[in-house]
């Protein structure tokens, strides 16, 4: 029980100091790789809280997909970050009120609050005992049945995002010259010949 | 020494805080905002695993695969739009984005 009080702390102290520096970093490249590390204990809390399943998705979803794409994406713009980062002072006080308020809010929320005793009764899909059968295997067994509508859905969200990110990003430049397999096959049997000039193609 | 719910909340609290006040004081740097949405529903998917394992109900943990499926798709979604937009402007600071102010 000792480590485990440990390992929580652990976890969530270096999930908050990342989280800190994902906000705070010069470098953006920094803040995507504190973004990967405030994940990964994450994680950790996951795992004991007895969400193996989701803490293996998030380490492999968001470290080897989301956060992945983020480094891509920052250090493929040419932006001059320093210019980005005027006014960080100027903002600096009303963000610091709204999240103290925010804070306070939340805090003042979750102390004065408890379980009703019979609220434990009322699961509609209670947790097996981990010894018969694992997290995974539980979460399979219940997102393939009740919730297999929802898992669709959530797939079809996945695809329409894919599209819709290939989509905005897909452009065509004018100089390619492409492959047209249309031109090729109803091309007529005849050999011509073609006086090509160097370095110009057909 | 007991962890209970009221830890895990409590660090999801702060997580979600430290989130909205990333998007407030990154103004200018839609990446460092994206990144911000991240923690905070990094935050929420904190609350739903605590919740589904101490009030021993699994639809928690099945919730919070679905935030996980909209979180990637919005980081997916957001990151295209923000590589088309450096293309067309050359800068993603965010005050110049005012094109459809009405």
């Amino acid at each position: 029980m000792i480590i485990h009080t440990l390992f929580f702390y652990l976890f969530s102290a270096i999930t908050l100091a990342s989280g800190l520096m994902v906000i705070s970093a010069r470098n953006p490249v920094h803040s995507v790789l504190f973004l990967i590390l405030a994940f990964f204990n994450a994680a950790g809390l996951f795992v004991l809280l007895g969400a193996e399943f989701l803490a293996m998705l998030l380490v492999v979803v968001y470290v080897g997909a989301v956060a992945v794409l983020f480094l891509f994406v920052v250090m493929m713009l040419d932006v001059d970050f320093v210019e980005l980062r005027q006014g960080f002072l100027q903002y600096l006080p009303v963000g610091a009120l709204v999240g103290v308020v925010l804070l306070a809010e939340l805090l003042i929320g979750l102390s004065g609050w408890t379980f009703a005793p019979e609220a434990i009764a009322t699961a509609t899909s209670p947790i097996p005992n981990p010894a018969e059968i694992s997290n995974t295997a539980a979460i399979g067994r219940l997102l393939y049945t009740h919730y297999i509508f929802f898992f669709q859905v959530a797939g079809f969200v996945l695809l329409v995002a894919m599209i819709g990110a290939i989509v905005l990003t897909l452009r065509h430049k004018p100089k390619v010259k492409r492959q047209v397999i249309a031109d090729q096959v109803s091309r007529s049997q005849k050999v011509d010949m073609h006086a090509v000039k160097p370095g110009q193609g057909v | 020494m007991e962890i209970g719910l009221p830890h895990y909340l409590a660090v999801a609290a702060i997580l979600f805080t430290i989130g909205v006040f990333g998007i407030f004081i990154n103004r200018k740097n839609v990446i460092v905002i994206l990144m911000s949405i991240e923690l905070i529903l990094l935050a929420v998917n904190i609350n739903f695993v605590a919740f589904s394992s101490f009030l021993g109900d699994l639809v928690g943990q099945i919730f919070a695969l679905f935030v996980l499926t909209v979180a990637a798709a919005e980081a997916a979604i957001g990151l295209a739009i923000l590589v088309v937009y450096f293309r067309n402007r050359g800068s993603i600071a965010v005050e110049d984005i005012n094109l459809m102010k009405g």
